[in-house]
Order: structure tokens, then sequence, then C-alpha cells
């Protein structure tokens, strides 16, 4: 490195408080493996034969391969050769389809004697590193459709080959991407309405297709109402319609149980007085009649109404709203095939689990169950470093990897889960701040992607050990035992670092 | 904008951290469940199963015991490598139940963990021994002791019930009362006596180690708990009636119900065909056979099926005649061949003397008699419609126990239908019936139902000359108690006085000599007294149904016997000989050579489920 009189020292331009977070992370991850070591003998933990060693090892390396991004590396190349990566990782991720080892039914690891490596965890760093090239062209727009096709297919094409890599978990982390589209201009209705479809995804199964109809309407008349000028009307008519549209299922089912009670009677004096006859009662009929019935009738009454009066009116808005309600409804009552034909049974099962349709403490819901057990066990303080007998009698299974964070729950108590999740949240807080001071749109995109990323980490992992998130393995990024991991974590968070260096170094 | 978005995007953040820390604050903090849970996955609870009441009967007899069988439990993940024939050989299975077992319990291996699931169930002592004797060849695999039921005598297999693994359904219903794997009582008295009979599970602590196997005891066994067995039951049933009432009813669709009149216990209830005892200790593997069965086995005739009485309805109708005064037993009334209530409509009846007082009436089962009778009860100037009269009528009937539970302990009684005024005005409209509307109601025909229950309590009622106590199968024994209604006595509307005027002649339909006109002379023993009553009830499906129903002795009756065939034809020709067999067997111990004799083979030899017209469903 040639020195230049406006450049700041390494001490001004380097955020240590990121580099800080981060060797914190790492440190509380390898105590916490060493800590779920199940021996009678406890090992030292820097002896090799056990992880707590192993991970010693690839964190000194992981620091070394720190460094070198920081000091050694150009920051500009990567802006430069993110496509030529992102086309290398490509062929990897399809490669390990038809080369890799099978590893827990999903075929995404290379294996090299002792060192497995998985392309998928440094797909994320390429696709951020393309998605912020792209987006941060000076003739790129948010709301032109042809450079949207381009984000979106640069987003999609990794995810969908991870996906039929069978790694849920990992394909899941690109829907993060998300949020950094958002940060550029993409439309915040567009975050909603994915929020409303995942709402009566699960509202369908857990509850009923009526009430996924009720919510469906009331979202749409509701955003339709703000921006019509007989707001309070439309409020009023919403409310009289919610009110009436609850209650009618329980009225309704007052009217067939009588109904109900009514044929029995009947049938009841047949069989005494005429034996082996079945009584036809003609109002049976009003049995077979669910109220849905009458919820799909008042729609398809109400819908050409408003579809006819937006096109008059030219009102773009309500048009999409008609379109919206269209698409729902086709969403209800296509979940059931969803859920049925396209997801795979163990996933099936899992978000059964966890919608609480399935009660199973030894079954599906196992893993969760003991992670929820052992956390839980943790009480407030926690049971103390090498005190946890949940993870170290070994109901936790994948406890230094996928779980490894019941071993933080149960040991630490609540004041550690807070500290590690703080931890967290100042990182990707820290992050996201210091994209935003940046000039360079290139690092800023960059830094988004990278704080999206480590995002959907902690919330999918730490939400599947606490149930709330299906049993979708994605590691805890920095803490979970595996040197694949935490390599693309370290190269993902310091090419950031060096690339905000870069901006401070001169201005 | 720009800001404004990167204000709401940290906001999303804060959030949802805000969410996982909420979820963790409550499982550590707010719900105990997870620490309960904790102490309970380092503990191993290995339940010891107590032994279940036994059933005696009358006479101390037991009826249902217990024998010792072992289920073969193994723990897979300390199962290693085995000879499969070998074992499959000495436990006596196909060695592909043991081959698919193990299979299964490998795919499920994370689920199972270190526990011990049961291979093959209830395992006959001497198949057990020889296993124990190879045992040490194959580790992770030993047996359980479970005690199962055992019948010692073939009686009362459809009131016994059975015994089989709870379901998960009742498990979830009873969370503190039962887990998997538990025994409890399904129909009959293992049913209705469950809680008695079950006892009390208890429990060895142990305390489990880092690889999940068992170590040491927990607190040296301080927390354990033994199994305290469940409570005997004293029945009321006399297990030699019982199983000589299984014998006499073989091949034949109906049931007998019999009852010692004073105190309202049953002495027998037969529902024919029924399960025979050995089905019952091992009922899963008979299940689809019972099931399937077109006799309907497990639907307890005696208790369920709804009947109409026919012609032993007649004396409740002359006791109800008898009380409200239309009716004095000098009383005569001509009989040619029936009754002829409309121009074109007559009630026919069979050949006899002709005019007949009351007691006549009885011996003879004339039809026309009670067609007078209940036409004077209901055209009672003395109400002021035919509705109230009716009503009355109902009332008068209900007295007797007909047309609503009895309140026994047999769980699934059901209660029969007894008609009112409301019945009549819903058929035909109020004001377009009379007292010829319901004309057939004379003889125990038309819109009533009763259960062979019902007549045995009504016989019982007569017998005590007007009132019953309810019946019932399990007598005050040691630990076990009954409900105080089974001690009540309940007074029909009938004054006591009425009753000797009708036993008369029910003394006489039995006991009068062959070709003088009584329809049961068949049930006349020697030195008994029987009083009886026959019945021939119209069976929409074909043949008529047998009925009669008899006590004896006449005075201080010791038992009073229902019995029901369907397709039976007259009663006197299969209902009350085996009433009176079933009477004179338990007050004699024994049938002697001759008549009786004969027409005992003859009965036990019949066969009628030819006749039973099958409903498919």
């Amino acid at each position: 490195m040639k020195g230049n009189i406006h450049e700041r020292s390494i001490k001004q331009s380097v955020d240590w408080a990121l580099i800080v977070t981060y060797l914190i992370l790492t440190l509380i991850g390898w105590l916490s493996i060493y800590a779920s070591i199940r021996s009678s003998e406890p090992p030292s933990i820097f002896d090799f034969d056990f992880r707590s060693g192993k991970q010693f090892v690839w964190m000194l390396s992981a620091y070394g391969l720190a460094g070198i991004i920081i000091f050694f590396v150009n920051p500009r190349i990567w802006e430069a050769f993110a496509p030529h990566l992102y086309i290398i990782v490509g062929v990897l991720l399809v490669a390990v389809i038809f080369l890799g080892t099978a590893v827990k039914g999903s075929r995404s690891w290379f294996v090299f004697g002792p060192v497995s490596f998985q392309p998928a965890e440094v797909s994320k760093i390429t696709t951020s590193l393309l998605l912020a090239a792209v987006m941060s062209r000076s003739d790129f727009s948010m709301t032109r459709m042809k450079d949207f096709y381009k984000v979106a297919a640069i987003m999609a094409i990794p995810m969908l080959i991870i996906l039929g890599e069978r790694e849920t978990g990992s394909a899941l982390v690109y829907l993060g991407f998300i949020f950094v589209l958002y940060r550029e201009g993409f439309s915040g209705w567009f975050l909603s309405l994915l929020g409303l479809a995942i709402i009566i995804f699960i509202t369908t199964l857990t509850a009923s297709p009526y009430v996924s109809i009720m919510i469906l309407i009331g979202v749409v008349t509701f955003c339709n109402a703000i921006s019509e000028k007989h707001f309070w009307r439309m409020l009023l008519f919403l409310g009289i319609f919610i009110l009436v549209g609850s209650l009618f299922p329980w009225i309704w089912g007052l009217i067939t149980d009588s109904v109900a009670a009514s044929i029995q009677k009947i049938s009841d004096t047949y069989t005494v007085t005429l034996p082996g006859r079945e009584p036809r009662v003609f109002w049976s009929f009003l049995l077979k009649i669910k109220p849905i019935y009458f919820l799909i009738a008042v729609c398809l009454g109400a819908l050409p109404h408003f579809a006819v009066r937006a096109f008059r009116e030219k009102n773009v808005f309500g048009g999409a709203s008609v379109i919206t309600f269209i698409v729902g409804l086709a969403l209800v009552f296509s979940t059931q095939f969803i859920f049925e034909k396209v997801l795979q049974e163990h996933q099936r099962q899992r978000i059964e689990v966890l919608l609480g349709m399935r009660d199973d403490p030894t079954g599906v819901g196992y893993n969760v169950n003991q992670s929820m057990i052992a956390i839980g066990s943790g009480g407030f303080f926690g049971k103390g470093f090498l005190k946890g007998t949940q993870t170290a009698y070994g109901f936790i299974p994948e406890q230094s990897t996928d779980f490894i964070f019941c071993t933080i729950g149960e040991e630490w108590g609540f004041i550690g889960c807070l500290a590690v999740i703080g931890l967290y949240v100042f990182l990707i807080a820290r992050i996201i701040i210091d994209a935003e001071e940046c000039r360079e749109k290139f690092t800023r995109i960059y830094g988004y992607c990278v704080a999206s990323c480590i995002f959907m980490h902690l919330f999918i992992n730490i939400g599947m050990t606490i149930g709330i998130m299906p049993v979708i393995g994605i590691p805890l990024p920095m803490l979970s035992y595996g040197g694949s991991s935490l390599w693309a974590f370290t190269i993902l968070i310091f090419i950031f670092i060096a690339l905000h260096r870069e901006e401070k170094k001169y201005y | 904008m720009r800001d404004d978005r990167q204000i709401k995007i940290l906001i999303g953040l804060g959030v949802a951290a805000a969410i996982l820390l909420g979820k963790i604050f409550y499982i550590q903090i707010i719900n105990g469940k997870y620490k309960a849970d904790s102490i309970s996955n380092s503990i191993v609870k290995e339940i010891i199963y107590p032994t279940r009441g036994v059933i005696y009967d009358r006479n101390g007899k037991i009826i249902v015991g217990n024998k010792v069988a072992y289920d073969i439990m193994v723990t897979p993940r300390e199962v290693g490598e085995f000879d499969t024939l070998a074992l499959a050989s000495v436990l006596n299975v196909e060695p592909r139940l043991i081959i698919d077992k193990m299979a299964e319990y490998k795919a499920n291996l994370r689920r199972i963990g270190f526990q011990s699931v049961a291979m093959i169930k209830q395992v006959p002592a001497e198949t057990y021994m020889s296993f124990d004797e190879v045992k040490y060849q194959f580790p992770g695999f030993y047996g359980q002791v479970r005690s199962i039921r055992d019948y010692p005598i073939n009686a009362g297999g459809n009131l016994l019930g059975y015994v089989s693994e709870v379901d998960a359904a009742y498990i979830k219903a009873h969370p503190d009362e039962y887990s998997v794997g538990d025994y409890i009582g399904k129909t009959g008295i293992e049913a209705a006596r469950e809680k008695d009979l079950r006892g009390e599970k208890g429990y060895h602590i142990y305390i489990r180690n880092a690889r999940g196997r068992i170590e040491s005891s927990y607190k040296d066994g301080a927390e354990d708990k033994e199994a305290s067995p469940g409570h005997d039951i004293m029945t009321t049933i006399d297990a030699d009636l019982q199983r000589y009432g299984q014998m006499l009813m073989r091949n034949k669709a109906g049931a007998v119900v019999a009852l010692e009149p004073s105190t309202g216990e049953i002495l027998a209830i037969v529902s024919s065909p029924g399960i025979d005892v050995s089905m019952l200790a091992d009922i899963g593997k008979h299940y689809e056979e019972i099931s399937s069965n077109p006799y309907k086995p497990m639907f307890n005739r005696a208790v369920q099926a709804y009947y109409p009485p026919g012609s032993c309805f007649k004396i409740a109708n002359a006791l109800i005649g008898l009380q409200e005064g239309v009716l004095t037993p000098s009383e005569t009334h001509p009989c040619y061949r029936g009754y002829q209530y409309a121009a074109d409509h007559k009630l026919a009846c069979h050949s006899h003397k002709s005019p007949i007082d009351m007691e006549e009436s009885i011996m003879m089962s004339c039809n026309a008699y009670y067609c007078y009778v209940l036409r004077n009860i209901l055209d009672n100037k003395k109400y002021s419609s035919i509705e109230e009269s009716m009503d009355m009528w109902n009332r008068y009937v209900g007295s007797f126990g007909f047309g609503k539970k009895l309140g026994s302990d047999f769980p699934s009684e059901l209660g029969g239908n007894i008609p009112s005024a409301k019945t009549y005005n819903k058929a035909y409209g109020k004001g377009r019936w009379n007292s010829n509307s319901v004309i057939s109601l004379s003889i125990g025909q038309g819109e009533i139902a009763v259960t062979p229950l019902h007549l045995a309590n009504f016989c019982a009622t007569i017998a005590n000359r007007g009132w019953y106590k309810i019946p019932h199968l399990v007598k005050e024994y040691e630990d076990i108690h009954i409900d105080p209604k089974y001690y009540e006595r309940h007074y029909t509307m009938v004054d006591t006085t009425q009753f000797p005027k009708v036993i008369k002649g029910m003394w006489r339909a039995v006991n009068s000599a062959p070709g003088a006109g009584g329809t049961a002379w068949i049930a006349h023993v020697d030195g008994l007294d029987i009083c009886g009553k026959t019945g021939t009830a119209q069976n929409p499906r074909g043949e008529d149904n047998s009925v009669f129903m008899c006590f004896a002795p006449m005075d201080n009756p010791k038992i009073a016997v229902a019995a029901y065939v369907e397709y039976g034809g007259f009663g006197a020709t299969f209902a009350a000989p085996i009433a009176s067999l079933m009477v004179e067997k338990y007050l004699n111990g024994e049938i002697p050579w001759g008549d009786r004799k004969d027409l005992e083979a003859r009965m036990k030899s019949s066969y009628l489920l030819n006749r039973v017209r099958i409903r498919r469903r």
C-alpha cells in the first residue's frame, strides 16, 4: 500500500466497532461449541479431536482471511469482478448437485478429505456483489421494468438452484434481499402484499378459508378507504360487515343444529314405529350449505360492481385492489393444494407442528420441543457455563451447529440471549448506518445486502429454536460450528468493512 | 424518502428482535412448563402397572381374574447384530414381523431415543420362559410383566365387557389419568367400574446419565411409589345361572334377564348371540370378526333392544283398569275370535270359551277383553278428553319403569318408548283420534317399545306386589359401595292391594291342567308355584317374537325372569320353556330327568338364527 498525504490511518478509517462485535461473536460461538460437547471427561478447549478445537482453527484462519481482505486486496476488484464471481459460483451451485456428497438428504456439499465446502454459503456473497454492481449503475432505475427483471433474475437464479439442492433454509435467505430493493425505492406496497399473502396462507391452514376471506375483504376495503373521500362512511360499513360476518357462522351453526336435531327426532320415531326405513326430510339440504358459500356469493356479487367503478373512475388503486382480491381468493383456494402437493412431507409436518395443528412432543416437533425445553430451563440468569444438562446430555440434535443458540439459552439464561441478540442488532444496525454514510452507491447497496443476510440467518435460526419458525437448518452467523459458514460470513462482512474503509480513507 | 426508509428498516429490525426476545422471555420466565420438562428429561420414570381388580359372582366364584403375560420390550439403540431367525423361533412369531418392526424403529430412531418400545405384546408365560433362558444372546431385548384378563367361567361375555389399550383420543381428554400403554375397561362392568378396578400405577425413578442410559436409582428410591392393585368387585350375577341361560339361548336371537325381586339384583343377563369370553382377553385380534358378524353380538339386546312387549303388557292394563275403578275382577266380556272396533276392523283373538272374567282373560290371554279394558280406561268420563286420559295412562305405565332408563349400573342401557297424547296428536292431528285408534296398546303392540330389562323389572314389580328396586349388577363388597338409590323402593301408581288379583290369573296361566286353556302350562314345574304371562309379539320382519315373563314362588318370590326370543313364534314355544328352566335351575339347582330334561335338551339344540332376517347396511 502506498502512502497518501490525505490518507487517514488505519485506526481512524476502519470501523473498529464492527470488528470488535465480530470478534466477540466468534468467541461466544467457540465457548458455546465447547459447552455443548457431550463427554464425561471434559476435554481441553483446544483439543483437536473435538469440535471446539477444530473451530479454533477455523477462527484463526478466518481472522487471517479478514486481515487479507482489509489490507491486501484492492476493494475496487469486488465491483469489477462481481459478474465473473457470480457466474463461477453459479456453475459450482449446479455442479454440486451432480458431483457433491449427500449430507442429511441434500446434495449441497463438496467434500475434499477432511474439508467440506458448501457453494450455497459463498453464493450469498457473490449475489450481493452482483446486485450492488447492477443497481449502482447510473442508468439504473428501480421503477423501470427491464431493470426490475434484471434484479429479480440475479436473486432468483441462485435461490432456485439452492431450492433444487433441497436447502430450503439457505434459499429462504434470498428473500431478505427484498429489504435492499425496498431501500432503493421499490414500492412498499409489494412488501405489504407479501406479508398479506403469508398471513392468508397461515390463516387458511390454521383457521378456515372463511376467516382468510374475511381478512382479505377487511384489508382490501380498509386500504381503499384510506384513499377514499368518504373515509368514515367506508369504515363504518366495514365495521358492520366484519361484525355480521364474524357472527354469521355461529348463527348458521345454531340453525343447522336445530335442523339436525329435528331430523334426528323424526328418524328416532321411525326406528321405533317403522324399523328399517330411513326418513327423507326435504329440509335436510340445509345441512349441506356452509357459511363460506354465502360469503363467496356476496363477493361474487360485489366484485363486478367495484371493478366497473374503478374502471369508470380510472382509479388505478381501486383496480389494483380488485386484482389483489381475486389473486387473494385464488391463494385461499389453492393453499390446500400447495400445502399437500407442492411441499414435501417433512416440510408439511414441520409447518403443521409450528402452527399448532399437530401436537406431538416425541414426533416431528421433537427437535423444537427439546430446544425450547433447553432454552426455557435456563431461566433469567441461566445455569452457568458448562452447567447445562439438556445440551450436554444430548437431548438436542445438531447442538453445535443449527441449535447452538440452545446452549446460550440454557447456560446464560435470558441475560445471555439479550446480550447475543443485542450484539447482532448492533452489528446489523451499524452496518446499515455505515452504509448510509457512504457516497458510493455500490458500497451502500452491498452494505444493505450484508445486513439483510445476517438478519435473515439470525431471525430464521433463533426463531426456529424457540418455535416461531419451522425447522429449516441454517447456521447462526459466527456462532455455529463449521468452517464453511464462518468463512463465508467473515468474507461477507469484511468486504463491506474494506469498502467502507476505502470511503473513509480519502474523504 | 431515503432517510425515511432507512429509519423504517431500522425500526423493523428492532421489532423483529423484540419478537425473538419476547418469545424467549415467555419460555424462560413466564411459562414454567419448559423448566418442569427439563427435569423429566434427565430422569426416567419406569411405570409399574397395578393388577386389575377381580370380578366375582354373587357366590364368590371368580368370573374375571388375572393372569400373567409378558410384553417383549426392545431398546433399539442397544440392539446390535442378532440372529433374527433364532429370536423369531423362540418368541414363536414370523421372522418377517421382527424384521419389519426393527426397520420401523430404525426409521424413527431419533424420536425413540433411548426409550424402550413394546415389540410384541401379551406373550404367554411359557413362551417368555424359553425366551428368558436365551435372553443374553439378544442385548436390548427384555420382557415386561403385564397382567391380562383371565376368564375361568364362560359366563357373561356381554355384561363383563373387555379391557384394551386406551386410545389416543381418550388420553387427550383425561391427560392426568391415563397415558399411552395403559389398559382401560371398554364396555360392561369393566367400563362401569373402571375407577374401582383399575388400581393405581406406581413408578420407580432412575437417573439418566449423559449417554441417556439408566445409571442409578433416584434418591435411593425415596420418591418411588409402589403400584396399588385395583379393588375387587362382587357382582349380583349367579355365574351358573348366567352360563345356563347362555346355553339355552345358544343359536337364537334375543335376551333373558333374571332378577331377585326383593333386592333388584340382576341374577343373569343374557344377550344372544353374544360374545364368548375366550374372545374378550384378546379383543383386538377378534374385533374385526365380532363387528362384521351379521347378528351383531356387540349389541346388548337385554338393555338396548326395542321390542314390543306383546301380551305381557295386558297385566299393566289390567292393573291400571283396577286402580282407575273401570275394571273389577268379576267383570266378564264376550270374545268371538276377536274384537270388532269398527265396521271393517277387527282385532283378532284365538278361540277360547266366552264370556270370560279377568282372571281367565290373563290365563287364556284374551285380546278382546283388553280392548274393552283399554277403552274403558281411555273413555273414562272422569277425564275431560282422550288426551287427558291418555296422559294419565302414560303416567301409570311410566310408574312401572317403562319408557325411561331405569338407572341401572349397566352402561349403555336404553329407555324404550311409551306413547302419550302428544305422540298421537302428532301422528293423527289434534282431535282426530280416539280410543279405537290406539287399540293395539291394549295388547302391548303399536308405539310401545321396551327392553327385556324393563320386562324383567315389571315382572319383579308384580312379584313384589307393587314396587321395584332399580336392577343392578354390583353388590356392596369390601371397599366398594353402591349408590343408595339401589336400596330404595319405587312404588307404582297402582295400590299394592290390586296386585294379588292379577297374580292369581298369572298362576292359573301356568298351573292349569293342559287343555283347560292356560297359555303357559308348559312352564309348570311341580312344587315351584310359577306365575307367568306369555306374549306373542308381532315382528314386522318375520315370524312372531316369543315372549314370557314369570316369577316364583308365588308367595315370597325369589326370582323373576323375562325371556324374549326373536322369531320364536308363540310365547309358549320358546320363551316360556327357557324362562321356566331358568327358574327351575335357580330354585332347584338341577333339572330332573323326564319331560323337563327333554325340554331343556330341545331348547339347547334349537337353531333359530336361520330365521333372522339380516338388515343390510
